[in-house]
C-alpha cells in the first residue's frame, strides 16, 4: 500500500517543522522575571483577581522600593559615605561635619572606620595584652583548622582530629589563654588523682561483679565519676605547670575572645549535664524524673539576664566564705547550667526520635542501661540533633551580649564602652561601631546556621535510605 | 543534682579558692598584687584607654596603695564593677579595695560592714541643660523630663529635690552612664543629672559641649572615697594613709619630679619623716620606711593626679573648688605624717 | 541466699536506694547552700525578711500604663507597688510583643512560600538578617539610632491634626476617659463580642447542617461595632476624650506636648515593642514555613483540584493542619519573648528586672528576696503560658482523625 508521503497530499507537512526558541514567558531572563514576579499580578480576568494582581503589584513595588532604599542607605553609611583613613591622627575630628569644626559637608551621615580600626584590639581582644596576643591568634587557628577539619568529609583522621578538639584542645586553649602556672599545690592534686585512680578500680571491680550485684549496676556510674575526678585533676595538673607564659587574668580578657570562651566553654560543658538531664528526665525512677524536670523548667522559664544577675549577686552568697569565682567563671556557671537545660531538651528531642526496638535490641543482648546509653543510643541520639545542637549554640552566642551587663566587656560590651571614648567622640560614632558588631555578628551566625542546615539535609538524607 | 554539686565543688576548688582572712596585707603579698575594684568607665576617675590600660584618679588611689605595700605603682588588677556589684564584691573578698567613685553614706559606713578609708574627691549632685532651654536655675524646671542612671543614690536626691520644691518631672532612669548620655543627646531629656564629676566627665561624649551648662544648684554632698572590709585596720590604715601621704606631699610641695632631690639635699624634719629617713612610720603600717617616697615618686602627688586626669588641661575642664588645699580655699585636710 | 541479697537482686530495691540517695544529696546541697549564704549575710549585717516591701520607695518612675494603674506617688507608694508595677508593664510589652510578633511572623512565613521573587526575597532577607544579630544589638539600634532620627522635644511629627502626633519623648494619643455609665459600655461590648462568637458557631452549625452559609465574620464585627456604638450613644456618650496639646509658642521648656493631656506612649516602650516583636516575628516566620512545607503537597493539589481558590486553601486546609506543627515551637518562642522582655532593663523602660531588681534592689539590698521574688514572675509566665499552648494544643489535636 502506497505510502502517505508518495500520496503528496497538500497538509502532509515534508520536512520538520522549525525549531521555535521558547516563549519568552518560560526562559531566559524575560522568562525568569515572568515566573517569578510578573506573573503573580498580571491576572485581570475577573474582578477579585484584578484587586488581587493589582495589590500584588503595589505592595511589590512599595517592597522594593523601601527595600531597596533600606540597602542603599546601609552600603552609603558603610562604603559611599564613610570615612577611611585618619592620615593626620586628629582622631574625633576626622568624623566631624563642618557645624562641628570639622571637614565633612554639613548634614554628612557616614560610618567612622578609622574609629574602629583603632579600637580594634580592644573589640577583638579586650584589655589582653599586645606583646601576647599570639597566644590569642595561635589558639583561635588552632581551634578553626581543627573544626574545619572535622567537618570536610574527605578529609583523613577526623575522628582523632575530632577527639583531640574535645580533649587536648581545651587544655591547650586554657593554657595559651590564662597562662597556666596555677598555684595549686601538686601534692593536693596527686591525692586527688588518687581518689580518682581508686574510684575508677572500684567501677571495675565492680563492674566483673566483685562487689555484689547492686554494686554492678551502678558501677558504671561509678567509674564514670572515678573518670571525672581524675581527668579533671589532671587538667589541673597540667594547669599548674610553669610554662614560661606569663599569667593573664580573665580580668584582661575581652571582646570577641569573651564572647567565643564563653560561647564554646557554655555549650562544650553543657554538653555531658544536658545528657544526664535528658537521661534523667526519661528515667523510670520518678525522683530522677522529677528533679530533672523541675530543674529544666526552672531554668527555661527564666531570662539569662536574671541567671546573670543570680551568678553575679547571689552565687558570692552561696558559697562557704572566702570561695570566690572570677567574675568571667561566675558568668560561665550561669551561662552553662541555663544552656544545659536547653540542650537537654534538644537531646531528650533526639533520644525520642530513637526507635523502641532499639532499646528492646540492647535488652535483648543483656546489655546494662548504661551501656545500652553509651554504646546505642546516644551514639545515634547525639548525630540526630546536631543541628538541633549548632541552632542552641547560634542562640548562646548571641545570648553571650548579655555578659556586658553584668560587667564583662564581651563583643557588644567592647563596642559599648568604646562609645565612651570622648578622644573620638561624633555623632556617628555609635552607629558606626553598632555596624561593625552587628556584621561581625551575622557572619559567625549566618555561617553557623547554614552549617547547621547542611548538616539536617545530609542527615534526613541518609535516614531515608 | 547530684551531678551538680559534684561539679560546682570541683569548679570551686579550680577556683584556686583564696581564704580571705583578716590579714588582707598578708593576702596581697602572698598574691603579689593589689586586686582594685573600679568603675565600668568613667572619664578623669577610671576608665580603660585604647589599648585597656586603666587611668583615673580613683586607679591612682589603687597605684599609690600598690606602691606603698610592693614599691611598685603597677602591681595593680582592675575589676570593674557595677553599682550594683561593688559592695557584694569587697565583702566576698573579690577585691580588696573598692574605689569606684562611690559615696560615704552613714547607711554604707554603717550597715554593709565596710569602710571608707577618706575622701578623694568632694563631689554633688548637678544638673546640665541644653543652653538653648534658656533656665538658669533648677527651681525653673518644673515639668521637665530628666535622665539618669540607676543604682545609685541620684534618683533619690533628685526625686526629693523636685518633691521639695513642688515640681512634677519625669525620670528616665539607664543602666549605664553611656546610655544616659546618649539619651540626653538625642534630646529625649531636657535635663541630665548625676555627679557635678560625671556630667563633666560625660559632657565631653556630647557632640556639641558647648551647647551645654550645668546649673549652680548643687543638690547633695557627695563625698567619694575609698572603700575597705571592716575588721581589718592595718590595710584601712594603710588606704588612708596611702591617700593620707598623696595629699600631704601636696601640701609640702612634693612632686614626683623634685622628690628625686630630697634624698640628698637639705630637708627639714617633716620631709624626712615623709621620705622615712627619719622615724619608723612605715614599719608602723607593717610596710617599708619608703612608702610615701615610693607612692609619690610612682604616681605623683594629689595635685599632680588631680591635673593629670581631671584638671582644667584634660577634657573634663574641672576646675579644684572645695578640692583644693585647705589652705587655699578649698577643704582637703589631710592629717600629718609624726 | 538470707534476705538482705534478695533484697540486693530486686530491681526496684535499687533503683529505689538510687532515689533516696539522690534525695539525700539535694538536701544536702540545699542544706549547704542555705547554711553558707546564711553565715555570709550575717557577716553582712543583713537579714533575709519581705519587711521591706511595706516601706516606702523614694524614687520617681516613667510614666507608663504600671504607674497610672497603681497610681504611683513617691514618698506613698510602697516597694510592693513598684514590683506590682514591674510586672503589669513587662506583662503589657510581652503581650504586646507577642500579638506583634504572631502577625507579622505569620505574614513573613506565608512571604518566603510566595512565587513572586520580589516578595519572597524580601522576606528571607528579613528573616536571616534579624535572626542573626543579638536582640540587645538591635534593641540599642532601635532606641539609640531611631530615635535620633525623631523631631527633639519642641517638634513633633502630626500623624492626626490635633489628635496624635509623635517625638522624641514619645507617641502621643487621645486618651479615653470614662464618665458615669462607661462601664455599662464596656460590659456592653464584651456582651456583643461573645453574641459575636455565638453567632460564629451557629452559622457554622448551620453550615454543616444546611449546607447554607452565613456571613458569620462581618455580621460579628458588625454587631459589636455598631451594637456598642448604640448603647455608647443612648447612655449619652459616656466617654470623653482627652487629646494631646502641643504647645509651640512660649518659653522654650514649655513648649511641646504638655503633660497630662492625651496619652503618651513612652519611645523606651516603643523600642522595646518594636525589638521583640521584629526579632521573634523572623524566628516565627521560620517556624511558619516549616509547618506549612511539613503539609503534603497532595493537601493543595486536592484542595486546588476541588475549586478552592488559593487564599482559602491556605486559610481552611493547610493552615489548620500545619498548626499542629507550629503550635508547640511556637510555644517556646512566645516564652524567649516575655523572657527576653528583661533586656528592656537596658534602655530604661521601666520593668520589673529595671525598677525592682535594679533601682529597687540597689534601695534595699534584699538580694536573694527580690530576684526571688522576680524568678517567680517569669516562672509563673511561662507555667500560664505553656498550660495555655497546651490546651490550645489539645484543641488543635482533636481535629485529627
Amino acid at each position: 500500500m502506497a505510502n502517505a508521503r508518495d500520496k503528496n497530499y497538500e497538509f502532509v507537512r515534508r520536512e520538520d517543522a522549525p525549531i521555535l526558541p521558547p516563549p519568552a514567558t518560560e526562559a531566559g531572563i524575560t522568562g525568569w522575571l515572568w515566573q517569578n514576579i510578573f506573573v503573580s499580578m498580571a491576572d485581570y480576568t475577573s474582578i477579585g483577581a484584578g484587586i488581587r494582581s493589582l495589590l500584588m503589584a503595589i505592595l511589590s513595588a512599595l517592597i522594593l522600593y523601601f527595600g531597596g532604599t533600606q540597602i542603599y542607605a546601609l552600603i552609603d553609611f558603610t562604603i559611599f559615605s564613610a570615612v577611611f583613613s585618619d592620615p593626620e591622627g586628629i582622631k574625633r575630628e576626622a568624623c566631624w561635619t563642618v557645624d562641628q569644626g570639622g571637614v565633612l559637608p554639613s548634614g554628612w551621615h557616614g560610618a567612622c572606620w578609622p574609629f574602629v580600626v583603632a579600637k580594634q584590639k580592644f573589640l577583638l581582644y579586650g584589655a589582653y595584652p599586645a606583646e601576647d596576643l599570639w597566644r590569642v591568634n595561635l589558639t583561635g587557628l588552632v581551634g578553626l583548622v581543627g573544626m574545619v577539619w572535622v567537618m570536610i568529609e574527605q578529609l583523613p583522621y577526623r575522628r582523632e582530629v575530632g577527639a583531640a578538639m574535645l580533649s587536648l584542645y581545651p587544655l591547650m586553649a586554657f593554657i595559651l589563654l590564662t597562662g597556666g602556672n596555677s598555684d595549686a599545690e601538686f601534692s593536693n592534686i596527686g591525692i586527688w588523682l588518687v581518689i580518682g585512680l581508686a574510684i575508677i578500680s572500684a567501677g571495675r571491680l565492680g563492674k566483673r561483679g566483685f562487689l555484689g550485684p547492686t554494686f554492678a549496676e551502678f558501677a558504671t556510674l561509678i567509674g564514670f565519676t572515678g573518670w571525672v575526678f581524675l581527668i579533671f585533676n589532671a587538667v589541673r595538673g597540667v594547669a599548674a605547670v610553669d610554662f614560661g607564659l606569663e599569667p593573664i587574668d580573665t580580668r584582661d580578657w575581652g571582646g570577641l575572645l569573651i564572647t567565643l570562651v564563653v560561647a564554646i566553654t557554655g555549650i562544650v560543658a553543657s554538653l555531658p549535664l544536658g545528657i544526664i538531664l535528658a537521661l534523667g528526665r526519661r528515667s523510670e525512677m520518678p525522683v530522677a524524673r522529677l528533679l530533672s524536670t523541675i530543674f529544666i523548667e526552672f531554668w527555661r522559664g527564666i531570662p539569662l539576664i536574671t541567671v546573670l544577675f543570680m551568678a553575679s549577686v547571689m552565687l558570692p552568697l552561696f558559697m562557704p566564705e572566702g570561695v570566690n569565682f572570677d567574675n568571667l567563671l561566675r558568668a560561665l556557671i550561669g551561662v552553662m547550667l541555663f544552656s544545659a537545660a536547653y540542650m537537654a531538651e534538644v537531646i531528650r528531642g533526639g533520644l525520642q526520635a530513637i526507635d523502641k526496638g532499639q532499646y528492646e535490641g540492647a535488652q535483648a543482648m543483656g546489655l546494662s542501661y548504661w551501656q545500652t546509653m553509651r554504646l546505642v543510643i546516644l551514639p545515634q541520639a547525639l548525630t540526630h540533633v546536631i543541628p538541633g545542637i549548632v541552632n542552641t549554640f547560634i542562640g548562646l552566642f548571641k545570648d553571650t551580649t548579655l555578659v556586658s551587663i553584668v560587667g564583662i566587656f564581651d563583643l557588644l560590651g567592647a563596642a559599648q564602652s568604646t562609645i565612651a571614648d570622648p578622644s573620638w567622640s561624633s555623632h556617628v560614632q555609635a552607629l558606626s561601631v553598632y555596624v561593625y558588631v552587628a556584621l561581625l555578628f551575622f557572619v559567625f551566625c549566618f555561617g553557623m546556621s547554614r552549617y547547621s542546615i547542611y548538616m539536617e539535609n545530609k542527615l534526613s538524607k541518609s535516614r531515608s535510605h | 543534682m547530684k551531678k551538680l554539686s559534684l561539679i560546682v565543688a570541683g569548679v570551686a576548688a579550680l577556683a584556686a579558692a583564696s581564704v580571705a582572712q583578716a590579714g588582707t596585707l598578708e593576702d596581697v603579698r602572698a598574691k603579689g598584687f593589689v586586686q582594685c575594684g573600679v568603675s565600668q568607665g568613667l572619664p578623669g576617675f577610671s576608665n580603660p584607654d585604647d589599648q585597656g590600660n586603666w587611668a583615673g584618679i580613683d586607679v591612682d588611689l589603687c597605684r599609690a596603695v600598690a606602691a606603698a605595700v610592693f614599691g611598685d605603682a603597677n602591681a595593680v588588677k582592675y575589676t570593674p564593677l557595677s553599682a550594683k556589684q561593688r559592695f557584694t564584691a569587697l565583702s566576698s573578698g573579690e577585691i580588696d579595695i573598692l574605689s569606684r567613685n562611690t559615696t560615704w553614706t552613714m547607711t554604707r559606713d554603717t550597715q554593709l560592714g565596710l569602710n571608707f578609708a577618706g575622701v578623694n574627691y568632694y563631689d554633688g549632685q548637678g544638673m546640665m541643660v541644653p543652653t538653648a532651654l534658656g533656665v538658669n536655675s533648677a527651681t525653673e524646671l518644673d515639668g521637665a523630663n530628666i535622665c539618669t542612671n540607676t543604682g545609685t543614690t541620684t534618683e533619690l536626691n533628685i526625686t526629693d529635690y523636685f518633691r521639695a520644691n513642688g515640681m512634677s518631672f519625669n525620670l528616665v532612669a539607664f543602666e549605664k552612664a553611656d546610655e544616659v548620655v546618649a539619651a540626653y543627646d538625642a534630646g529625649r531629656c531636657d535635663v541630665y543629672t548625676t555627679d557635678r564629676s560625671g556630667l563633666a566627665a560625660q559632657r565631653t561624649k556630647l557632640t556639641n559641649p558647648d551647647d551645654h551648662k550645668v546649673l549652680p544648684e548643687i543638690i547633695s554632698k557627695e563625698p567619694l572615697g575609698p572603700v575597705v572590709r571592716q575588721g581589718d585596720d592595718q590595710w584601712f590604715n594603710i588606704v588612708r594613709w596611702s591617700l593620707n601621704a598623696m595629699i600631704n606631699a601636696e601640701e609640702m610641695g612634693i612632686t614626683s619630679a623634685n622628690i628625686n632631690k630630697l634624698t640628698y639635699n637639705d630637708k627639714t624634719p617633716a620631709e624626712a619623716r615623709f621620705i622615712g629617713t627619719e622615724g619608723k612610720f612605715g614599719e608602723e603600717l607593717g610596710l617599708a620606711n619608703d612608702w610615701a617616697y615610693k607612692i609619690i615618686s610612682q604616681v605623683g602627688n594629689y595635685a599632680e593626679s588631680y591635673d593629670r586626669n581631671v584638671g582644667p588641661n584634660t577634657p573634663l575642664k574641672l576646675d579644684r573648688g572645695v578640692n583644693a588645699l585647705w589652705s587655699q580655699g578649698g577643704i582637703l585636710y589631710a592629717a600629718p605624717i609624726r | 541466699m538470707s534476705r538482705p541479697s534478695s533484697l540486693i537482686y530486686d530491681r526496684q530495691a535499687r533503683s529505689l536506694v538510687f532515689q533516696v540517695l539522690l534525695i539525700l544529696a539535694l538536701v544536702f546541697g540545699a542544706w549547704w547552700l542555705g547554711s553558707n549564704t546564711l553565715v555570709n549575710l550575717a557577716a553582712q549585717g543583713k537579714t533575709l525578711g519581705f519587711g521591706f516591701l511595706t516601706q516606702t520607695s523614694g524614687f520617681q518612675i516613667n510614666a507608663t500604663l504600671g504607674t497610672w494603674l497603681m497610681e504611683y506617688n513617691v514618698g506613698s507608694s510602697t516597694y510592693l507597688d513598684v514590683y506590682v508595677i514591674g510586672i503589669i508593664n513587662t506583662f503589657l510589652v510581652a503581650a504586646l510583643g507577642i500579638i506583634g510578633a504572631t502577625i507579622l511572623g505569620f505574614t513573613m512565613g506565608i512571604m518566603r512560600l510566595s512565587k513572586n521573587f520580589v516578595i519572597r526575597s524580601f522576606a528571607t532577607v528579613y528573616v536571616e538578617v534579624l535572626r542573626n544579630i543579638p536582640l540587645l544589638l538591635q534593641l540599642f539600634f532601635w532606641y539609640f539610632a531611631v530615635l535620633r532620627s525623631l523631631p527633639n522635644r519642641r517638634g513633633q511629627i502630626e500623624i492626626f491634626e490635633g489628635a496624635a502626633g509623635i517625638n522624641i519623648t514619645g507617641l502621643y494619643l487621645p486618651a479615653p476617659l470614662p464618665q458615669d455609665g462607661a462601664g455599662i459600655v464596656g460590659v456592653a461590648f464584651i456582651v456583643f463580642v461573645i453574641a459575636a462568637f455565638w453567632i460564629g458557631s451557629w452559622a457554622k452549625k448551620r453550615q454543616y447542617e444546611t449546607g447554607q452559609r452565613f456571613p458569620a465574620f462581618w455580621a460579628g464585627v458588625a454587631i459589636i461595632f455598631f451594637g456598642t456604638a448604640l448603647v455608647y450613644f443612648v447612655m449619652g456618650q459616656p466617654i470623653d476624650w482627652s487629646f494631646p496639646v502641643f504647645k509651640d509658642t512660649g518659653p522654650l521648656l514649655r513648649r511641646g506636648f504638655q503633660i497630662g493631656n492625651g496619652m503618651a506612649i513612652i519611645p523606651e516602650f516603643i523600642a522595646v515593642w518594636l525589638a521583640l516583636t521584629l526579632y521573634t516575628a523572623a524566628f516565627i516566620a521560620e517556624i511558619v514555613r516549616a509547618g506549612i512545607l511539613a503539609i503534603a503537597k497532595g493537601q493543595t493539589e486536592a484542595s486546588y483540584s476541588l475549586g478552592i481558590r488559593p487564599g482559602t486553601t491556605l486559610r481552611l486546609v493547610i493552615i489548620p493542619q500545619a498548626l499542629r506543627v507550629i503550635i508547640p515551637p511556637l510555644t517556646s518562642q512566645y516564652l524567649n519573648l516575655t523572657k527576653n522582655s528583661s533586656l528592656a532593663v537596658a534602655i530604661a523602660y521601666p520593668e520589673l528586672v529595671s525598677i525592682f531588681a535594679g533601682t529597687a534592689l540597689n534601695q534595699v539590698g534584699k538580694e536573694i528576696e527580690m530576684i526571688g521574688m522576680m524568678m517567680i514572675v517569669y516562672l509563673t509566665f511561662s507555667l500560664l503560658t505553656a498550660a495555655f499552648m497546651n490546651w490550645f494544643n489539645a484543641r488543635v489535636k482533636l481535629v485529627e482523625r
